[in-house]
């Protein structure tokens, strides 16, 4: 480090300070820094006569400008809302089988339901609608209660075995083995009986004897042939297609402590319209009726 | 350069700086915080904000535990896209029982602030157990072990007595019966009339994860479900002047 004093010529502004022989320099500030400087001053000044700012004794001053977020966006979603209420008008006043037949209204109500599919629908039945262990896939033309736009609706809009509607799809399999109300050996009988139905039992010998305990315990609900009911929504048991998974394990689970998966009523939370648009998003997917 | 002059007064004796910036901040937060604490509008009246039941409180304590916060946030901003997605714009009122609030910061996951009542229970246990099992895209880890780690809600009494020291509305009678009412809402054949009358109709009172005892699971599903759900909007008038 250099201990030489550095004196600059013709440069004597100095405030007067010194430690051990280093001296402050005066220098002004640059202009353009100082105006600058100033400039901001004067904008916190404005701004806070513009827009809400200062607290006051029963509440903040709202600003000359009058800017609100919550009427901001209040008003922005009225703008979309009014901009699309002839369409919905439309949309709820037409039969739901008669959607499909319009193809303006058509292309509306696809597009606006796959975006309350994403939003509201994808967490359970996946964002592509195949659905995973314990949620239906949407897409395969196998239905719990119905695939037909109107009961798709209904589903829809009430939800299954929820507390939100009272029109909520309901339907209580007992617990045959929790409630013991079946053997265990009659499970394993009727477990192996209704994978036959697709080809697939695990233990020949006891589809027989299933096949008793099936109609005994079963065909009421899950018909005779074990093709199920959708008004008591009884999946069907002979196509192959399983909601929890068809191997013996899962089957034997499934009957012996019975399966309540819940879906949410969603004519709380979705107009009419939105309702009317995922249902006939989710009818074109594949597998409407 | 008279103002200047005093000014060297202040830069040459310590302790009087020190005095005069304490005063400056004073003033300073004087006007920026204290009226928070006395205007009315800070915290909008709503109908239906309650205390979190104790099993809530437990499933809440949980959530801040596994650092849930660091990727849910608990806060709907006034903004058309986050409206259209989440539901109604969070309301100060609705994080006033919470210390500390659970705002957060930042969204790997979905915001959480109206997640109650959106999906059913069991999809929150399949969902905890293995995030991707449900939605196979999700980056979130497997909260599987909190149905293995069963809770007995001891001291979640105390929490409360320190909350309502804090100013939480609970009342004596609720710190005295917090354990009970920490087992019946988790069990639908208990005697949960106590529960429901203390802290309302709506109370939801289910086995949320399926199995018998109260766990973790129990309690942290408690909560989720109960969010976002305790403000009544169809009586909610927004002032706009906000």
């Amino acid at each position: 480090m250099s201990k030489k004093s550095q004196k600059f010529e013709g440069d004597p502004n100095t405030t007067g300070h010194e430690w051990d022989g280093i001296e402050e320099f005066d220098n002004p500030m640059p202009r353009w820094w100082l105006w600058t400087f100033y400039a901001t001053i004067i904008w916190g000044v404005l701004y806070t006569i513009a827009y809400p700012a200062w607290p006051l004794i029963n509440g903040a001053t709202a600003g000359v400008l009058g800017w609100s977020t919550r009427a901001d966006v209040a008003a922005e979603i009225t703008a979309v809302e009014e901009a699309n209420a002839p369409v919905n008008a439309k949309l709820e006043a037409t039969e739901l089988t008669a959607i499909a037949a319009d193809p303006e209204l058509n292309s509306y109500a696809v597009s606006a339901g796959s975006a309350v599919f994403k939003t509201w629908c994808a967490q359970c039945h996946g964002s592509g609608a195949a659905g995973a262990k314990g949620y239906p896939n949407l897409l395969d033309d196998d239905w719990l209660w119905g695939g037909s736009v109107e009961d798709i609706h209904a589903t829809v809009a009430h939800g299954i075995r929820n507390e939100d509607s009272d029109d909520a799809r309901y339907s209580e399999m007992p617990a045959f083995g929790r409630d013991e109300l079946l053997e265990k050996e009659e499970i394993s009988q009727v477990v192996n009986y209704v994978m036959s139905l697709s080809g697939e039992a695990q233990d020949a010998s006891k589809v027989e004897a299933g096949s008793v305990v099936f109609a005994d315990n079963c065909a009421s609900c899950h018909a005779e042939d074990g093709t199920g009911d959708r008004e008591q929504g009884a999946p069907n048991l002979a196509d192959a297609i399983w909601l929890y998974g068809g191997d013996y394990a899962t089957l034997s689970e499934t009957v012996t402590n019975s399966r309540y998966g819940v879906m949410p009523a969603w004519n709380t939370r979705l107009t009419e319209a939105q309702i009317r648009a995922v249902s006939s998003y989710v009818h074109q997917l594949g597998g409407g009726e | 350069m008279s103002i200047l002059d005093k000014h060297k007064i202040l830069e040459t004796n310590a302790t009087l700086l020190l005095v005069c910036s304490f005063l400056v901040v004073t003033i300073g937060g004087l006007v920026q915080i204290a009226p928070l604490f006395y205007l009315e509008n800070t915290i909008e009246k709503v109908e239906g904000m309650r205390p979190y039941t104790p099993l809530e409180l437990a499933g809440r304590d949980i959530y801040i535990r596994e650092g849930c916060y660091v990727c849910h946030s608990q806060m709907i901003r006034p903004m058309r896209d986050e409206v259209e997605r989440y539901g109604h714009y969070s309301l100060a009122a609705e994080s006033m029982y919470d210390r500390p609030f659970q705002w957060g910061s930042k969204r790997t996951g979905p915001d959480l602030a109206r997640v109650g009542g959106r999906y059913s229970d069991e999809w929150h246990v399949d969902h905890l157990r293995n995030p991707q099992a449900v939605v196979p895209e999700s980056v979130m880890p497997k909260y599987g072990f909190l149905e293995e780690k069963r809770v007995d809600g001891k001291y979640i009494g105390d929490v409360m007595a320190t909350n309502a020291m804090l100013g939480t509305p609970y009342t004596d009678g609720m710190i005295e019966a917090a354990q009970a009412d920490f087992r019946a809402q988790a069990d639908p054949d208990s005697d949960f009339d106590g529960l429901l009358e203390r802290y309302g109709e709506k109370v939801n009172v289910r086995n949320f994860d399926g199995q018998p005892g109260v766990s973790e699971a129990d309690a942290l599903i408690a909560y989720l479900q109960m969010m976002g759900t305790l403000v009544d909007f169809s009586t909610f008038t927004p002032d706009a002047s906000r």
